[in-house]
């Protein structure tokens, strides 16, 4: 009994420890985004807040200069909004759609198809930036946040196929045959039978989509136009903007605004997430 | 013309895979068509072309007097029960009963009513609300059958129904559908590889083999009179005795010992050409008396109403079936008798019946 409570005490006191560790920078940007300017000059990093202030946050929010300009994160903070919500809904659309055909509707050459695109699950993202520029130039919708767009879901399609695809794998195919012989077309089967029962690993790939393309900076900083540069492009610029001090203070502020989003995102469906990474075959 | 017909149905993967090799049967309306086979001989590929699930490389299906052969599934009239139910996880009892109408734009009053009929006649009208996850294995079952009922179909097809269930289960259930069938007198196709469910429920078996059908007919015809030695073994159990005989002047024999045979059986064989036959009996064709054939008692296994007897005797182990309790020893010497016309004669290089 004793052995098994010092083998307990100090698997938590480990446990303890590592997250401490993991969680000591975000106390830190914390902190030091609630202090005001001396306290940051002056004190020590870990110190709590001697009179907590909300005044970073309000001008890495709306004044502070990222470049040229001095309208703070919020634009870019709308941009991001604007381009990652369609990105993350048509890349997950099309993804079920393509699982569903490629593991339900299986064709002559399908299962090849299937091996290319998981090609592009692996393919470094720096190797598509020339030859996308040149598409997007021909397309006519390069340096605009439609183009941003169609960069993130053709980038998101290889991998939403693949956690559909493998999911809809698990469904039972008598299911789609009892469909078809109950008179379903092909869409009707996608919308009333395979839909419904895709929650699990619909939201997997929701947060897995949202996270990429909010956190992506690589396509944003290439491929966006003046207007529509996405948030971690703007903090970019925020943190770089020389000014006579440096801002700690309101760097770490606009860096919390923009991990915000998906670190929403997590607290409110991760147990889904990780629910759905591990759920098996439906059961019926 | 038949309420389903079949005919010269091929089947070939890669130009060199023969699935099915040539299928011809017709039923009439109402009957009750059982394909029963080893897995593997193309039953199920047979019942998934009749849905309109797979499609023959050559042949014809004929629903009634359409020919549905490159008809696609929803536009057959028909309705299956699988054999995993292949209930829809997501809707409940009732809604997986109401699909196949509302797809089909049934109104809904009129699908209500169906949903209520069908539940009344299969006793699951407690069970309309839950989800398929919330059934036992046997409510699961009998929805799924609800489901097949509801749109009243032309066809009936089962494929293997009643594999998932225990063993009381099956009896109890196909009971059931026999009952239901007697009922509704829908024209059915049922798929099993148990040939107790072949002969129980079919009006007409065909029992398949390697893509062939062996022998189609009653189930009293495949019983008394087996087209082959494939069918002979297949159904019946404890299977049929089998011995190999030589033809001889007086009809035939094994190992010296002449065994019986009726006149006609006699005939047959003094015509057939090969020498070498098989002579097969079934094992309640065999009873136990003072005198016959003697052999060695090696094993016994009481069933409770009957007794199954392996004896070894001078032409090989035989199987004997004797009702109630045998009141003998293993290891003791019995006598063995039966008479002529329960034998079956086969060819033995072909297997082809003889006599």
């Amino acid at each position: 009994m004793n052995r098994l409570n010092l083998h307990r005490l100090l698997l938590w006191g480990i446990l303890l420890l590592f997250a401490l560790w993991f969680l000591a920078p975000l106390y830190v940007m914390v902190v030091t985004s609630l202090k005001d300017a001396d306290q940051v000059r002056s004190g020590n990093l870990l110190s709590l807040p001697t009179a907590p202030t909300l005044s970073s946050w309000s001008k890495a929010w709306s004044t502070a200069c990222t470049g040229v300009e001095c309208n703070g994160l919020q634009p870019f903070f709308w941009n991001s909004v604007l381009m990652v919500v369609p990105a993350v809904l048509v890349s997950t659309l099309l993804g079920s759609i393509n699982g569903y055909v490629l593991s339900k509707w299986k064709f002559r050459g399908s299962e090849t198809l299937f091996a290319f695109m998981l090609f592009g699950v692996f393919m470094p993202m720096q190797v598509v930036l020339l030859p996308m520029s040149q598409v997007l130039g021909w397309l006519g919708i390069a340096s605009s946040v439609w183009g941003l767009m169609a960069v993130h879901i053709v980038a998101g399609i290889p991998s939403t196929t693949l956690f559909f695809r493998n999911y809809y794998v698990g469904l039972p195919d008598e299911l789609i045959k009892a469909a078809q012989l109950d008179g379903a077309s092909f869409w009707q089967i996608f919308w009333r039978i395979v839909m419904p029962l895709s929650t699990p690993i619909l939201v997997v790939t929701l947060i897995w989509q949202f996270t990429n393309i909010w956190n992506d900076f690589l396509y944003g900083v290439v491929f966006s136009g003046a207007d529509s540069k996405p948030i971690t492009v703007g903090l970019n610029n925020l943190a770089n903007t020389s000014s006579s001090v440096k801002e700690y203070n309101v760097d770490m502020a606009a860096a919390l605004i923009a991990a915000l989003p998906t670190l929403f995102v997590y607290v409110v469906a991760g147990k889904y997430f990780v629910r759905g990474l591990t759920a098996g075959a439906v059961k019926g | 013309m038949g309420a389903l017909s079949i005919q010269g149905i091929h089947k070939t993967f890669n130009q060199t895979t023969h699935i099915l090799k040539g299928i011809d049967l017709e039923i009439d309306a109402g009957e009750f068509l059982i394909l029963v086979g080893p897995s593997g001989c193309g039953k199920s590929t047979l019942l998934n072309m009749i849905a309109g699930l797979d499609h023959p490389t050559s042949g014809n299906i004929l629903i009634g007097d359409r020919d549905v052969t490159h008809l696609p599934s929803k536009d057959r009239d028909i309705a299956m029960v699988f054999q995993s139910y292949a209930l829809y996880p997501n809707m409940s009892v009732a809604q997986n009963i109401a699909f196949g109408l509302e797809i089909r734009k049934v109104p809904k009053a009129e699908r209500e009513a169906a949903v209520q009929r069908v539940a009344a006649m299969l006793q699951i009208g407690h069970l309309l609300e839950r989800k398929p996850g919330q059934l036992s294995g046997g409510q699961r079952q009998r929805v799924a059958m609800g489901r097949a009922l509801a749109r009243d179909p032309k066809l009936f097809l089962f494929d293997e129904p009643l594999s998932n269930l225990d063993a009381k289960l099956r009896v109890e259930m196909r009971a059931e559908i026999k009952q239901l069938h007697q009922r509704t007198k829908t024209t059915t196709v049922y798929v099993t590889h148990d040939q107790v469910e072949a002969m129980t429920l079919g009006d007409r078996i065909a029992v398949m083999k390697d893509g062939l059908v062996q022998q189609f007919g009653t189930p009293a015809e495949i019983y008394t009179r087996p087209a082959n030695r494939f069918v002979a073994e297949f159904i019946g159990s404890p299977a049929m005795n089998m011995v190999d005989v030589q033809c001889n002047a007086q009809g035939v024999c094994a190992h010296g010992i002449d065994l019986h045979l009726a006149d006609t059986q006699r005939a047959a064989a003094a015509k057939h050409s090969a020498n070498d036959l098989v002579y097969g009996l079934r094992p309640e064709a065999i009873s136990f008396s003072d005198q016959g054939m003697p052999g060695q008692l090696s094993m016994i296994e009481p069933t409770g109403p009957e007794t199954y007897a392996t004896v070894d005797t001078a032409v090989g182990k035989l199987t004997a079936r004797v009702p109630g309790v045998l009141h003998a020893r293993v290891g003791e010497t019995v006598h063995l008798q039966w008479s002529a016309d329960q034998a079956h004669l086969f060819d033995r290089t072909s297997g082809v019946r003889v006599g």
